[in-house]
């Protein structure tokens, strides 16, 4: 009982004070600098504010209904047949997922060299196409797996019915099914619609000087001209938006949530032109991105070898160290981030499902709240605040770390809290009644009961952490100290030949890094629904 | 000896449990019976230390236990739904207890094989809990409380999940087993052939209090109040107008409810006239429903007879017992 008293506290607090710190400081900074300064509501008359606005909505918006009209054909596939290649089209669908949105920029400069798009009547580079066609291979896997698994749970015999009533296929699609999909569709395309609002490093990388939306502007103002306050400004507004997009995400997969639950016993066989024409579509979007990836990174002047890669340990005079440092401090970092995240997490998890009723409701939210803001408004808040006494963590090089845990953070609850939570209580009193004192309950019942889902949380963090940009680039920076996205990044935006390759071939390594995460995720049932795109 | 006084607990506004008393006595199984939300599983979780009175004392012997934590009363609990550790095996669900006692892995794993033989689960310890029947995961909660030695073993509805031809075989072996060990237990369930099949003595719970206990022959006999006598399994429950009478003639002195007990109910070849309106062929027996008046009453008899036959019925005096009536009816 000591122990118990002596550990709670120390339990509570320490999400409260790295929250704290961390995030709930950094937010109030930039909404007392855009408030007082002044500099919002001149910025509400400026025409160029809401041009960037606009674009902003506009270019998620058209990502999100092209991705929904690319997928839905492919979650129709998933959902309802039996083909070869079945499983290997639900592995492909998780590419996307291995991919920090630097690397998938990466990949889509390599596509746009390959097949000549850079110029030309099908000019690509630093077009709207470009940033497009990145988002749409970014979240095509979203919608494949929410909506796909979604539609398998769906009783088939409803569509039957319809097509005994006299219902042609497409009256039978646009009546029956796909009201009955709209959940999950709705689902879906908020969740994507709020990646693609929130995407920094794909449009910095590929929509050219001139693109900008809201995360970019912040960046440029920031980060280019140091003009805090319009970058202030900007990031309320920025805050305002994503806040109310993830209410409403939130609210449309809670809608989701109750669904019909039947297995198929038999699903048919697809026509063959049917299944060509989908697994055509998907390869090549979900496919070749990558392949060309992988075969520029291995191409050399003449012919294909490692020498790319070997060129990673050398020093480039664009960067501050050779780009296979800045690898292994990615990877430093990103272990030092899982475990802050899987501690504060798992201290937070425990505070959510066993303690009193309002500090359950008061940890659930605020620590759901990193989700709500996006990674540069986060890294400008830190920016921002944490530069002067008694919060200076400028020469500190921790804060990279510590800014990816905040991201972590809610990944490590959304896995560990429900499973926590579907522990029957009556198994711990089991284990109480046969003598196990409450510490003794959670190291021997508790923890080996969730720690899969910690694993699966852990997991998450370490992806999120070794392909994380938008955050990172805001962050004070150790020349030393460099990131590989940060690395790959200028590595990217330098043109000519010389530094491609070694950039291909920093992007392969750091898929290979965040595939190895994933693999930890897919491979433990529970961290499924997750990955689904219940984010 | 455990000793409960003027227990209460409340949930909220609910008062579940109402100054409750109680006993037993070291080697007894008491069976505790009532229907569903009667209360009697949250007496079980107080005496276990999972809730807290709000009022009222619970002893073992002269020990106070009121303030004890579950995990420090040395009693075991077996559960419904058997509440098995899903990520262990079979032996170690049943070692975990003395893993918590400190036992050595030798001790363990000779008292876990003394235990599966016990329960019948001979070579079940490296077995997965997960691919257990019902009946196989029942046992495997049996040996697993039971394991550390429990002073006082419960089990709540232990028997309830499982289907009716198991059930009454696994009351028969429960019975034996813990009448072997000499095991102080409460068994707690809401059928009444359980409880006479197990109890040495029975509380029948009623709105959060214990309204009747004693040996299960004294508590059929005379169940007192007419929810007792309903918990129980009797159904020939007569009211009486002013003057005492009844369908079956005069029963009373005054107004109120009467209990003429199946068992002394028998078919006569005179008396009061009656109608077979049902009749069952069980276990070499007639399982009668007879009417009479417009009122119901169930007896059982040897002798063959078919539905509407005319029958007459008597009974001994000792058979008609008052009773109180249930506030709700």
């Amino acid at each position: 009982m000591t122990l118990r008293r002596l550990a709670w506290p120390v339990v509570v607090l320490v999400p409260v004070a790295f929250l704290g710190i961390f995030f709930l400081w950094p937010v109030t900074n930039i909404l007392v600098k855009g408030f007082v300064g002044g500099r919002l509501w001149e910025l509400l008359h400026e025409a160029v504010f809401w041009r960037v606005l606009w674009f902003t909505v506009w270019q998620a918006a058209a990502s999100t209904a092209l991705a929904l009209v690319l997928a839905l054909p492919g979650a129709h596939l998933l959902a309802r047949f039996h083909f070869r290649g079945r499983s290997l089209l639900r592995a492909l669908a998780t590419v996307p997922f291995v991919m920090p949105t630097v690397v998938v920029a990466g990949a889509f400069i390599a596509l746009f060299e390959q097949f000549g798009l850079n110029d030309g009547a099908f000019r690509m580079r630093h077009t709207v196409w470009a940033l497009l066609a990145a988002h749409v291979f970014f979240n095509l896997a979203i919608v494949l797996r929410t909506v796909g698994s979604y539609w398998e749970g769906l009783d088939g015999r409803v569509e039957e019915q319809a097509r005994l009533l006299g219902a042609r296929p497409g009256q039978v699609f646009l009546r029956v099914t796909l009201p009955r999909l709209a959940p999950a569709v709705a689902s879906a395309a908020s969740v994507v619609f709020l990646f693609c609002f929130t995407s920094f490093g794909v449009i910095l990388l590929l929509g050219g000087p001139t693109r900008a939306t809201l995360e970019t502007e912040i960046w440029r103002h920031a980060v280019w001209r140091g003009d805090m306050a319009s970058a202030s400004a900007l990031a309320v507004v920025q805050l305002g938006a994503v806040m109310s997009l993830v209410l409403v995400s939130n609210f449309l997969q809670r809608r989701r949530g109750g669904r019909e639950q039947t297995r198929l016993d038999s699903r048919p066989m697809p026509s063959r032109r049917l299944l060509g024409a989908n697994l055509g579509l998907l390869l090549v979007a979900l496919g070749l991105p990558v392949l060309v990836l992988v075969e520029r990174s291995l191409a050399t002047g003449n012919g294909y070898s490692f020498d790319n890669y070997r060129a990673l340990t050398v020093r480039v005079t664009l960067l501050p160290v050779s780009a296979l440092t800045a690898l292994g401090n990615s990877v430093l970092f990103a272990v030092v981030a899982t475990a802050l995240a899987v501690l504060v997490g798992g201290f937070a998890s425990l505070v959510v499902v066993y303690g009193r009723r309002s500090l359950s409701h008061f940890f659930d939210f605020g620590l759901m709240l990193p989700l709500g803001v996006s990674a540069v408004t986060l890294g400008f808040g830190m920016l921002v605040a944490l530069d002067a006494p008694p919060m200076d963590f400028r020469s500190w090089r921790w804060l990279v770390p510590v800014a990816h845990a905040l991201i972590g953070i809610p990944f490590v609850l959304r896995t560990v809290v429900p499973t926590l939570r579907r522990i029957d209580p009556k198994v711990r009193e089991s284990a109480a009644l046969l003598g196990a004192s409450p510490f003794q309950v959670g190291r021997l019942v508790d923890f080996p009961l969730a720690g899969r889902a910690l694993a699966v949380g852990a997991a998450f963090a370490f992806a999120v952490s070794i392909g994380e940009f938008g955050a990172t680039s805001f962050l004070p920076r150790h020349p030393d100290r460099l990131t590989a996205p940060l690395a790959l990044f200028r590595l990217l935006g330098t043109p000519g030949d010389l530094l491609r390759g070694q950039a291909m071939a920093l992007a392969v390594l750091l898929m290979v890094l965040t595939g190895l995460a994933v693999l930890v995720i897919e491979g433990r049932p529970s961290g499924r629904g997750v990955v689904r795109g219940d984010f | 000896m455990l000793r409960l006084e003027r227990v209460s607990v409340r949930f909220g506004q609910n008062q579940v449990l109402n100054q409750v008393d109680l006993t037993v006595a070291s080697g007894e199984v008491l069976v505790l019976l009532g229907p569903s939300g009667c209360g009697k599983s949250t007496l079980l979780r107080t005496i276990a230390g999972l809730e807290t009175p709000a009022a009222g004392q619970v002893f073992w012997e002269e020990q106070n236990l009121t303030a004890v934590a579950a995990h420090q009363r040395g009693f075991g609990m077996m559960f419904q739904d058997h509440a098995l550790f899903g990520h262990l095996s079979v032996a170690a669900n049943v070692a975990f207890g003395l893993r918590i006692a400190g036992w050595g892995v030798g001790q363990r794993q000779q008292k876990v094989a003394e235990l599966l033989e016990l329960v019948g689960l001979v070579g079940f310890e490296g077995r997965s809990v997960e691919t257990l029947s019902g009946g196989e995961a029942q046992r495997v909660a049996l040996a697993r409380s039971l394991a550390p030695d429990p002073r006082l073993l419960m089990l709540d509805e232990p028997l309830a999940s499982l289907d009716r031809a198991l059930r009454g075989r696994l009351v028969n072996d429960l019975g034996q087993l813990l009448r072997g060990l000499g095991q102080s237990a409460i068994y707690v369930t809401h059928d009444y052939g359980e409880a006479f099949a197990l109890a040495d003595r029975i509380a029948v719970m009623d709105g959060g209090r214990i309204a009747r206990c004693g040996r299960p022959v004294e508590v059929w006999a005379d169940p007192q109040t007419e929810a007792v006598a309903r918990s129980i399994g009797h159904q020939n429950i007569l009211s009486l107008d002013n003057q005492g009478h009844c369908v079956l003639g005069r029963l009373g002195g005054q107004a109120g409810l009467v209990l003429v007990r199946s068992d002394g109910l028998r078919l006569a070849p005179s008396g009061v006239a009656a109608r077979v309106v049902g009749s069952v062929f069980s276990q070499g027996r007639y399982d009668l429903q007879v009417e009479v008046g417009g009122q119901l009453l169930q007896l059982s008899a040897v002798e063959p007879v078919g539905l509407g036959d005319s029958v007459y019925l008597a009974w001994p005096d000792d058979a008609v017992v008052p009773l109180v009536a249930s506030a709700d009816g």
